[in-house]
């Protein structure tokens, strides 16, 4: 019998397979059957800083359309009391599948200011989430904002909300940082318990005949799983913090490998959007025969087993490594 | 038990005891009564229940018929019921009325008392509606105030429960209905204390039940009904012992005494005034202010006006007055006198008390202010030895000669009132800042506060004015402010049109929102605005609003801002509380709508006092620009002397004889009345233009329009006026051009949102894009008064049939008040485009006959020729009957003509008759054809003397085609005149309705009915509409001979033309609906056609047409134009607020509605495609 458990955010695990932020925590039934697929711990839905501002203004904006501005009609709609928000609707979420499930539940909060909306992180550990997920994103537009800027205000927002909360942080990452090993250590030394790697972004399209600018949701493919699995194996012997990965996790081999690179958990959504929430189970069967088959006790012994730092070949992946595929390519040509 | 004050209104006061007191509430929505229905359905939503615990059963009727109705079922079955109503309203309840007083059952009516309409409708207050029911046999209780109709309601209440006599209740509509003011709240142990459980259990007692049946409702016949009808009596005159027991039991246990007629002034009085509403608060304060200084005179209060006690009035009256006006806020033409003055004059002649000179006279008509002033002019008046009778107080008669002289600056306010005046624009939230100050000062501190508000008529870019007063004592003043310390302009273009510092008292401090700092603004300011400021010695203030709203996100909403600017400087509180308590009341408003809403109030309060800057007043008067005349100089005399006095906001100057004698008014007025309300106006890009003439198809307001001419048209162009060559292969060599009415557009950005035409190098811009208004206002102005000379495509030649064709139509329908871009307007543009001057209009009340034709000015126009299409409003209920009467007359008339037309054979010519009886009107080349023979017709019958040709002369013109087109909401059409509309539409005769369907009564301010979808919120289905929206159509289609159409312009404009033209052609009924999108969905107009699109391809908006002539052809008359849906319903409906809440205040019940409205979407498409797949062959 092999040890699958590993830790993450100091939350002891069954396994290191994590339903990553998505649609599937909407709902307590899915989250239900997340578990009862033997996922180890459920990451929320993420709580949108600009849905909770938008919300707030559109329903201001729409409440207020046409009041006191006609004789006849001082208002449109009736005062329905109390309005439940998303940040309710959330908090709310949260404090259900946490009654609903007994694996770890992880609120995920994603914005980048410092506003009104990080007291959301109090709410969501009152509503008994075992850890944080900040999924950090902001897209910069603006040519005079520097990078500085943006990196500073990342560090201040952990370190806000490390002081407002006492349960464990894990902040999510986009891979589009000039030094990331850099990011990755001032974002710990912030407070941060573990670096989710990495955000995976929905890239707006075009559509031809309307000239218009449409979003578009494609799910991630195994081969997306090379790039925070280069990052993990960088960061993880270097940085003093626990390590998901998330963006291309589909099978027990991009199971195995995140752990080899050293992460403490693989993240994965798009493989049980398309295929449903069982494959979890498929897939963890899997990793139990893979390492019976290969004679690996438990998942801490493979646990950066293949990190930079442990692999022997540091330079398979820094630059050398690229200018090695390279050179293979032309050879096959 | 401490005392509990509030800041409400009449209406709040009113139903805040009534559902209370009520198991049962049948309502349906009239101004100004309204909200009393609303609040009792949102009391109930939310389980609030009665003094009994149990929550009241508030149900909405389709008509106020409808409500009476299921009152006196109510009642019949024992419950205790009430209801709310108005005017119109009121009237439609009399039939019911005196069966309840016949059979002596209790209940209360409470009536916001509102105008009747006659020559033109009136939502404003007056006691016509009330005095028509004082025969019905009710007890009517008239309260002054705000406290007293809270007061009277109860005790109406335990009137009605003893005497058995039913009772309504009644106030000034609007006056005190809509006045705020502070008053103490009855707790429930009053109420528990003032209603008898006793008689609550003999009023069910009373009630129909198989455990000791009766019937009751008999008939009866000559030989009994007068016996029985008289057996009342007793009742009646122990009623006024009944209810002035009533009161004296409230003076007991809260100590306000009321009593049947109230007199206030001196004990020795000469003079007095009786008088009833609010008015009477005016006339006694008058009173009071004037026997301080020496006079003698009072007023008698009625406040118990049926059953009327002639001895009770005896009783009040001094026995030293000598003489007595009698004031009635009702006009009876043709009567002896007003129905108060006729009971006074028999009360006193039953009582003995003939010695008194008694006068009658009318005040206050439709709101018409009554002051001090005029009290004292009615009391003047009374020391002539010969005072005038039957006369008029506020207003200039020059017909005749009925008003009484007064002078407009008598004053009574007291000094320690704060008056304060503020004229905002709708949509910067001044009066919801107002009413939030209210609170503060009326709440927070112990002052009282009184705030009344002043609309205009317009819903884009209306004008708000609102009058505040804070005190120490209790404010007894119904009427507006007319010397402010302190008046506020929130919009700095009003000074452009107004005498905005009218309203200040010299040494008073005047804030002005303006984009000019405290060193340019005063060269900005009109050279009248100038002088009195320096005359006034003003305290002047400027802040920049609008930037500070900018900055701190809240768009252009600066209530907030312009809140904390006056409690900053207005001193009515400490500086540092007034900002505490501001921002403790943006929490209590605003907190449940989330904290970003919170934090950017919170933020425009913080930056706001740094950008609020005193002004230093020059000495002199040095401005170059004073006010814009209400109206250009080229406008028609009657437009300048009346339309433009009411523009000015001089409307209450204009003598009588000014005034048309019966109610008929000019078209084609709104253009003269150049609003520029709109920040932005499209700018056109010929480059780009594809000429498709959508822009022109969906524009609400009628500014944007395109014109094909001969290049020779354009010798005197202006040099900014834009052409390009016409794409017409029809008509080659002519130029193109498309032009917006700068002045006149609102803003609304829906021609922008329809463009196709996109800059293949910059796909954000398209042939037409938003630009800001101000700068190319004069120079687009100059542009447009030049298309307006260049000629209009001859319509006979024009296919029709082609939404690009139809831009080259004139429209008959400009400019309305209506809201930025309402989905209602574009609809009846395209009808008088399509129909022209032969286009007979039957508006129902609502929505579209408020923007049609609400004063000062009216959108339906004349074309190049004169000509233009007939509009007429009669009442909200009967549309349907009163168009048909239109279509009855024009067969009847155009039968007749041509039953005597060959009779003049000889003398007109064979072929003209035989011509004008054969004519193929069937197309516009056809119909001018028409026109043409009649026009000769009358030319050959013009010198015939002879009656017969006299005849045919004034009805020759039906012989030409007409459309007779029935227009209304859907309150009119699914609910109140859903009788009458049946009704026509099975006649079988040739007329056209067009139903305009926001599913909502969006005039009244959003109360569901049955054109309200499921799941969606409204007023009155506050916890979500559970069942689905009657489906008009197919009941329509069922007749079988009804052309029927669902259209939305915004998923397909081409199948809306169609739909009007087949209506049109059928001979026969026809029935539009259509999609109309409107703010009360909670959207924002400008995506009101992208949602009309969602609506079809959601399947929850078919598009279809069913043509009962295919049916002859052997075809099947339904066509379904929509396709198989697309996307699921979710995706239309949450877009849209009034579904979007439910799924926020109950998101279990949203789930549960929406997958049965899915449901619905589903099984209406399934059953529409099998009945169009029908074969109609025989086969």
């Amino acid at each position: 019998m092999v040890d699958l458990t590993t830790t993450y955010l100091g939350l002891k695990l069954k396994n290191p397979l994590v339903a990553s932020a998505s649609p599937l925590s909407e709902k307590v039934e899915t989250a239900k059957r997340l578990e009862e697929s033997g996922i180890a711990a459920i990451v929320m839905y993420s709580l949108f800083e600009e849905q909770i501002i938008h919300e707030s203004l559109e329903l201001d904006h729409f409440l207020n359309q046409g009041a006191d501005r006609f004789q006849e009609a001082m208002s449109y709609l009736p005062d329905m009391g109390r309005y439940t928000l998303a940040p309710d609707i959330y908090v709310s979420t949260v404090s259900k599948i946490k009654q609903a499930v007994s694996v770890p539940v992880i609120g995920s909060l994603n914005g980048v200011s410092t506003g009104g909306w990080i007291k959301y992180a109090q709410k969501i550990e009152a509503a008994g989430a075992d850890a944080l997920e900040l999924n950090l994103y902001f897209l910069p537009t603006d040519p005079n904002l520097s990078s500085t800027e943006i990196e500073d205000n990342y560090v201040q927002l952990v370190g806000d909300v490390r002081k407002s909360i006492k349960i464990p942080i894990a902040v999510k990452l986009s891979p589009f940082f000039t030094a990331i090993p850099n990011m990755a250590k001032r974002l710990t030394e912030a407070g941060a318990d573990g670096l989710v790697l990495f955000n995976r972004f929905y890239q707006p399209d075009f559509d031809l005949e309307q000239l218009e600018v449409v979003p578009n949701l494609v799910l991630s493919t195994s081969q997306e799983l090379r790039l925070p699995l280069r990052w993990i194996a960088i960061l993880s012997g270097q940085v003093d913090v626990d390590f998901a990965l998330t963006t291309g996790v589909h099978t027990t081999e991009d199971v195995l490998k995140a752990m080899m690179a050293g992460a403490s958990v693989a993240m994965m959504t798009s493989e049980l959007l398309q295929h449903g929430v069982g494959r979890t189970a498929e897939i963890l069967a899997g990793l139990e025969n893979w390492m019976i088959e290969h004679e690996y006790e438990s998942i801490q012994q493979m646990k950066g087993s293949m990190s930079q730092t442990s692999v022997g070949q540091p330079a398979a992946f820094e630059r050398a490594n690229y200018m090695k595929v390279l050179s293979s390519y032309r050879q096959q040509a | 038990m401490s005392k509990k004050m509030v800041n409400i209104d009449g209406n709040e006061a009113t139903a805040y005891i009534a559902h209370k007191l009520s198991e049962v509430v049948a309502i349906y929505p009239i101004t100004p009564s309204s909200t009393m229905g609303e609040w009792a359905d949102e009391w109930s939503a939310q389980k609030r229940p009665n003094i009994w615990g149990t929550v009241p059963l508030v149900v909405e009727m389709q008509s106020e018929g409808g409500a009476a109705g299921a009152v006196h079922g109510a009642l019949q079955a024992g419950a205790l019921t009430t209801t709310f109503t108005a005017s119109q309203g009121l009237l439609l309840m009399i039939p019911n009325m005196y069966k309840i007083a016949g059979e002596l059952t209790s209940t209360v009516f409470h009536v916001s008392a509102r105008s009747i309409a006659a020559q033109a409708l009136s939502i404003f207050g007056d006691h016509s509606d009330v005095m028509a029911i004082r025969q019905t046999g009710w007890g009517m209780l008239a309260s002054c105030s705000v406290q007293e109709a809270h007061d009277f309601a109860l005790i109406a209440q335990a009137a009605t429960l003893e005497s058995r006599i039913p009772f309504l209740h009644f106030f000034d509509g609007f006056r005190t209905s809509a006045e705020v003011n502070k008053m103490e709240l009855i707790n429930d142990d009053v109420i528990r204390q003032m209603i008898s459980d006793e008689l609550v259990q003999a009023h069910r007692a009373r009630a129909l039940s198989s455990e000791h049946p009766f019937v009751r409702g008999t008939a009866q016949n000559p030989d009994v009904y007068f016996q029985a009808r008289e057996t009342v009596n007793p009742f009646y005159t122990v009623t006024p012992a009944i209810v002035q027991k009533a009161m004296d039991k409230f003076y007991g246990l809260t100590g306000r005494k009321y009593s049947l007629f109230y007199y206030v002034g001196a004990p020795d009085a000469e003079r007095v005034i009786v008088v009833m509403g609010s008015g009477a608060e005016t006339a006694y304060e008058t009173a009071k202010f004037l026997n301080a200084r020496g006079e003698k005179v009072g007023v008698v209060v009625v406040r118990l006006y049926r059953p009327f006690s002639a001895e009770h009035l005896a009783k009040a009256l001094p026995a030293t007055v000598k003489k007595i006006a009698v004031l009635d806020r009702t006009k009876e033409p043709g009567a002896g006198g007003e129905p108060l003055y006729l009971d006074v004059v028999n009360a006193l002649m039953e009582t003995g008390r003939t010695g008194i000179k008694v006068t009658g006279g009318r005040y206050g008509l439709s709101s018409k202010e009554f002051t001090p002033a005029m009290a004292k002019g009615v009391f003047d008046e009374l020391k002539k030895d010969e005072p005038k009778n039957h006369f008029t107080i506020g207003i200039n008669d020059d017909v005749a000669h009925t008003s009484l002289d007064f002078d407009p600056a008598f004053d009574i306010e007291s000094p320690e009132t704060v008056r304060c005046v503020f004229w905002g624009l709708g949509a910067d939230g001044t009066v919801g800042a107002n009413k939030n100050s209210i609170k503060i000062i009326g709440e927070e501190t112990d002052n009282f506060a009184q705030g009344y508000f002043v609309y205009d008529s317009k819903k884009s870019g209306g004008i708000t004015i609102s009058h505040l007063r804070f005190g120490p004592q209790v404010i007894r003043a119904p009427y507006l402010i007319s010397q402010a310390q302190f008046v506020g302009c929130h919009q700095f273009t009003f000074l452009e049109k107004y005498d905005v510092v009218k309203y200040s008292m010299p040494g008073g401090t005047f804030l002005l929102n303006s984009i000019y700092g405290p060193e340019e603004v005063w060269d900005h300011l009109p050279v009248e605005t100038q002088k009195s400021i320096i005359e006034k010695k003003l305290k002047f203030y400027v802040i920049n609003a609008y930037d500070v709203a900018k900055a701190t996100g809240m768009g252009t909403r600066i209530n907030t801002i312009m809140q904390t600017c006056f409690f900053a400087i207005s001193g009515v509180l400490p500086r540092d509380e007034a900002i505490e308590q501001i921002k403790k009341s943006i929490k209590k408003t605003y907190g449940k709508r989330g904290e970003a809403v919170v934090q950017k109030n919170f933020e425009a309060v913080d930056q706001t006092l740094a950008n609020l800057h005193e002004v230093k007043v020059p000495a002199q008067a040095t401005s170059k620009v004073g006010r814009i005349p209400a109206v250009p100089a080229a406008a028609p005399a009657f437009v300048q002397n009346v339309l433009g006095r009411i523009i000015g906001l001089d409307g209450d100057n204009i003598p009588v004889s000014d005034f048309p004698v019966d109610g008929t008014y000019p078209s084609g007025t709104t253009q003269w009345e150049k609003r520029n309300i709109a920040l932005e106006i499209p700018e056109w890009v010929p480059n780009l233009c594809i000429q498709c003439g959508k822009c022109v198809f969906v524009c609400p307001h009628a500014v944007i329009r395109a014109k094909l001419f001969e290049p020779k048209a354009l010798e005197n162009a202006p040099a900014t006026f834009k052409t390009m060559d016409g794409k017409w292969k029809e008509f080659p060599g002519m130029k193109y051009s498309i032009q917006v009415a700068p002045e006149d557009c609102t803003g609304c950005a829906l021609c922008v949102e329809v463009c196709p035409a996109k800059d293949k190098s910059q796909v954000g811009r398209k042939a037409l894009n938003m630009v800001a208004q101000p700068p190319i206002r004069e120079q687009e102005r100059v542009n447009w008064e030049f298309f307006q000379t260049l000629p209009i495509a001859d319509r006979s030649i024009v296919n029709v049939k082609q939404v690009k064709n139809t831009q080259l139509l004139e429209p008959l329908f400009e400019f309305s008040g209506a809201c930025t871009g309402c989905g209602e307007t574009p609809y009846i543009k395209l009808l008088t485009q399509l129909f022209g001057d032969r286009t007979m209009v039957a508006n129902a009340t609502g929505c579209s006959s408020i923007y049609g034709g609400n004063l000062p000015t009216t959108p339906y126009t004349v074309n190049q020729d004169g000509r233009g299409s007939r509009w007429s409003n009669s009442l909200f209920e009967d549309n349907a009957e009163f168009g048909l009467g239109f279509r009855l007359t024009v067969d009847k008339q155009s039968e007749y003509a041509r039953e005597i037309l060959p009779s003049f054979a000889s003398v007109v010519g064979e072929s003209l008759v035989s011509e004008l009886l054969s004519a193929d009107q069937s197309n516009e080349a056809g119909i001018k054809a028409q026109r043409e023979r009649v026009a000769l017709l009358k030319q050959r019958l013009a010198g015939v003397n002879d009656l017969k040709a006299k005849d045919l002369t004034s009805i020759a013109d039906m012989l030409v085609k007409k459309s007779v087109w029935i227009v209304g909401g859907y309150g009119w059409a699914y609910d109140i005149g859903y009788g009458g509309l049946d009704h026509v539409i099975a006649s079988g005769r040739n007329v056209n309705l067009l139903v305009l369907d926001t599913e909502v009564y969006s005039n009244t301010g959003g109360q569901a009915s049955k054109a309200t979808p499921r799941a969606a919120v409204a007023k009155f289905a506050a916890q979500g509409k559970g069942i689905s929206k009657k489906d008009l159509g197919l009941i329509a289609m069922a007749y079988g001979y009804v052309y029927v159409a669902k259209i939305a312009m915004g998923a397909s404009d081409q199948q809306t033309l169609s739909a009007f033209l087949e209506a049109d052609a059928y001979d026969g009924p026809s029935l539009i609906i259509a999609y109309s999108h409107c703010i009360q969905q909670g959207i924002d107009n400008q995506r009101g056609l992208d949602q009309q699109k969602l609506a079809v391809q959601s399947g929850y908006w078919p598009l279809y047409r069913y043509n009962p002539a295919l049916i002859a052809e052997g075809k099947n008359p339904l066509s379904l134009d929509s396709k198989d849906p697309t996307i699921p319903l979710k995706d239309y409906v949450y877009n849209e607020t009034r579904y979007r809440v439910l799924v926020q205040s109950d998101e279990a019940r949203a789930e549960e509605l929406l997958k049965l409205a899915q449901q619905d979407v589903k099984s209406r498409w399934q059953y529409f495609k099998q009945l169009a797949a029908m074969h109609y062959n025989g086969e």
